[in-house]
């Protein structure tokens, strides 16, 4: 059968082996509802406080600070509109990078009397320091304010410094939030110290780093009064309602595990495959975006002058290498990448847009065999122009 | 050999049938491509897959798999159905919701907060059997009624509301009606082309299905609009943003599918346990069955025992996984808040079981559970003065208890 390499890990990653056998008995023999007081009950409540300590110790937090969603998009908005609905209307300030799960629960807050400021980043993805404070400092500082700055960036991979960001909020009284769900298992995180530098909240995802779709969590400072978004039961310590995902649960919990134990081997691993693959595509005269600012060290994100990005993801597909053309949920939108252009670049550069993002089984192979393909979809392209422009 | 403790707790959660988890595991691993990917096939054939899946869901209850929109379970269905339609209708229809006093946490909470938020709310109270009559409801609409929410199935006492002829009166009065169809589905037929229903929640996980997944129905004609509860990219055509968990709406698609195929023979076999179960309890004396006996689902029976304790009768009865009251409030020590809106006493709702039986309760099961009810009530009730009593022929309602 073909299969193509998959170099698309920052939309989802398959489901480590270790992590789907520990899945398994919680479908069809441990398929207790945790609210139950029978042994049934009791043996999903066990799992899901033994994953609530995994998640827990794999981003340095107290296991009681975690709030299991049913994803990074609910922990987004959970943080975001639950902040919003205990204080006065005030100022959200978020960046100009976010992911929509971000900007657009930031733009319901409009509605509610908030005022929506987004901040500038520079040309290499990083938040422009001065724009934040000047954003910061537009509003009298009695007014409530929220941050929300993400940890690493899905289309480029850039990563921000968040304590030092949320250290300059502080000063504000600001409630700083940062989606990490593309730096867990990549980076290290942890939240004491970032809680300490005046981070209030961490967004997580189960699928990013191997572990399944369908579990997500918030990791909140308990001194955050927020409304729950889903009510009825009181499940998650009031924050959360509804019957919990026991093995979705148990799946995030043993990928934070895994990952957190590979964590420097396989980022030391994919750093240098990511520099093989960043030289061949110097060599092949393409643009590498943000490549001046500290990264993930599995994502390239690039653009070939003159070529389109739809085009050649296409084209490359057919080649048997699966990337993407921006992030997996817009892909579908033809506009060009909100990040690139926030970031000052081209439209026209930014449409050329190429994103490779590695996993702990991607191979020395598949990223030489990449760069070949991407050679021959690239003289294709460029000769079918040639004939184009002949025949005009 | 029997494998103890014996599950006879179907509806708090059901055990995701093998059949279902076969198809749902290739999706983790070799399949695992995120649906919205439009650039590879791993995306591609993820995103075949989850509507395959909606198409299955569609037409377990007759709707069109456009009117279909995944969630993360039926509490989220319940809190986007209720707060989508009033925020997005308040501003044209007005401020008034009518439920039902015995639904469950997941509406009860949501409407409570929409109280907070000015709106006003009707709790329709069931008569003793458990239903609300269409005159209820009729009585409590008013003009500025927004939306009526009434649930098809009671997760504790199994009784069926009167879906059709309550949704006649929403649709003639202008009054948007969703109902909660968590418990409804696989164990009675719901046909939303024949059903004057705008918004059903359902459950994959009370059906065989995994838990953490969902769905909505959002009917199409006429038009229902909801506030999204959960922005981003723009999922299910906006009013659900979140990656879909492919693996969890397969499993869900094939649960349906096999409720469909095999739901008008695996009820008769319920019916028929259920039966049983009722027989062998109601020799036992000042027993009282909960809620309509024929008006419910076969799959559940929920019974007082009169002089027990419910707590000792909890752990008496520890070889069979049952609720007392329902699972989402039975760490609580309040009594069932569903048997007291039926007018049961404290004490009958305090020893109150909810047995359900589902898929794999075997008739053997029963007949342990029938033996193990009659010797250990038996037991307790030796012990119990109040039964003493009661066999002496004293009328307790009549003894004056002397203040401590």
């Amino acid at each position: 059968m073909f299969a193509p390499a998959y170099l698309d890990h920052n939309a989802t990653t398959p489901v480590a082996p270790r992590v789907l056998e520990a899945m398994l008995p919680f479908f069809g023999q441990q398929y207790g509802n945790a609210s139950s007081r029978h042994e049934y009950g009791r043996a999903a409540r066990r799992a899901i406080d033994t994953a609530r300590q995994r998640v827990a110790f794999a981003v340095g937090a107290h296991p009681t600070e975690v709030v299991f969603t049913s994803g990074g998009s609910e922990a987004n908005n959970l943080f975001i509109k639950g902040v919003a609905a205990n204080l006065p209307a005030g100022l959200a300030a978020i960046s100009a990078i976010e992911h929509p799960c971000v900007r657009e629960p930031a733009r319901t807050l409009r509605r509610q009397g908030w005022q929506l400021r987004e901040i500038a980043v520079d040309v290499d993805c990083r938040i422009a320091s001065a724009d934040f404070v000047a954003a910061l400092a537009e509003k009298p500082a009695a007014v409530s304010t929220i941050v929300s700055v993400m940890f690493a960036n899905n289309e480029t991979g850039v990563v921000q410094d968040v304590a030092r960001l949320a250290t300059i909020a502080q000063d504000s009284r600001a409630w700083f939030h940062s989606d990490a769900v593309q730096a867990l298992g990549k980076i290290p995180l942890d939240f004491r110290s970032l809680n300490a530098a005046g981070v209030h909240a961490l967004t997580l995802s189960a699928h990013k780093l191997g572990g399944p779709k369908g579990a997500g969590a918030l990791v909140v400072d308990k001194r955050v009064d927020l409304a729950p978004l889903i009510a009825g039961g009181g499940h998650e310590r009031g924050l959360r309602s509804g019957t919990e995902n026991v093995p979705a649960i148990v799946g995030f919990g043993v990928a934070c595990e895994e990952a957190i134990v590979r964590m420097a081997e396989t980022a030391a691993r994919l750093r240098g495959l990511r520099d093989d693959l960043e030289h061949g595509l110097a060599a092949r005269g393409a643009v590498i975006f943000a490549s001046n600012a500290a990264r993930l060290p599995n994502t390239t994100y690039f653009s070939l002058p003159g070529l389109d990005g739809e085009t050649l993801v296409a084209k490359l597909d057919r080649s048997g290498y699966a990337v993407a053309s921006g992030a997996a949920c817009s892909s579908a939108n033809p506009e060009p990448s909100h990040v690139l252009l926030a970031m000052g670049i081209a439209p026209a550069t930014a449409r050329g847009a190429v994103r490779v993002s590695l996993g702990p089984e991607t191979s020395a192979t598949e990223i030489a065999g990449f760069l070949q393909a991407l050679s021959a979809t690239v003289s294709d392209l460029q000769s079918m122009a040639a004939i184009s422009t002949a025949a005009h | 050999m029997l494998k103890l403790p014996i599950y006879l707790d179907y509806s708090a959660t059901t055990p995701v049938d093998p059949r279902v988890a076969a198809k749902m595991i290739p999706w983790l691993t070799e399949h695992f491509g995120n649906p919205a990917s439009r650039s590879h096939p791993f995306g591609w054939e993820a995103d075949k897959a989850v509507e395959d899946a909606r198409a299955e869901v569609a037409k377990l209850v007759n709707a069109d798999p456009k009117e279909i929109i995944f969630t993360s379970g039926a509490t989220e269905s319940n809190n986007l159905a209720i707060k989508g339609a009033a925020h997005f209708y308040a501003a044209t229809r007005g401020k008034h919701i009518v439920t039902v006093a015995t639904e469950h946490k997941a509406v009860l909470d949501t409407v409570k907060e929409l109280e907070r938020q000015g709106f006003e709310a009707t709790y329709l109270e069931p008569q003793s059997d458990g239903l609300i009559t269409p005159e209820q409801l009729k009585a409590a609409l008013r003009k500025d009624t927004v939306l009526a929410s009434v649930m098809a199935v009671n997760n504790e006492i199994g009784v069926i509301q009167p879906i059709a002829e309550l949704g006649e009166i929403c649709r003639e009065a202008g009054v948007i009606f969703h109902v909660d169809a968590a418990q409804a589905t696989g164990k009675m037929p719901l046909d939303l082309a024949a059903l004057k229903v705008d918004l059903m929640s359902f459950s994959a996980h009370k059906t065989y299905g995994p838990k953490g997944i969902g769905a909505l129905y959002v009917r199409r004609k006429p038009r229902i609009r909801l506030e999204a509860q959960m922005h981003g990219g723009g999922h299910e055509r906006g009013m659900r943003s979140g990656t879909l968990a492919t693996h969890q709406i397969i499993g869900m698609g094939e649960a349906f599918r096999l409720a469909r195929e095999e739901m008008a023979i695996e009820n008769e076999r319920i019916r028929m346990l259920r039966d049983r179960l009722l027989k062998g309890l109601q020799d036992i004396e000042e027993t009282y069955v909960n809620g309509h006996i024929d008006n419910r689902v076969p799959h559940n029976l929920n019974v007082s025992f009169n002089f027990v304790e419910g707590e000792s009768l909890i752990m008496a009865i520890k070889d069979i996984a049952v609720s007392s009251g329902s699972a989402c409030t039975s760490a609580s020590l309040e009594p069932s808040y569903v048997l007291r809106a039926l007018g049961r006493s404290d004490e009958l709702a305090h020893s109150s079981i909810r047995f359900t039986i589902g898929r794999f309760t075997t008739e053997e099961e029963i007949d342990f559970t029938i033996k193990l009810l009659h010797d250990k009530l038996g037991k307790l009730r030796e012990l119990s003065p109040l039964w003493e009593m009661f066999k002496d022929g004293v009328d307790l309602e009549s003894v004056q208890w002397a203040a401590h």
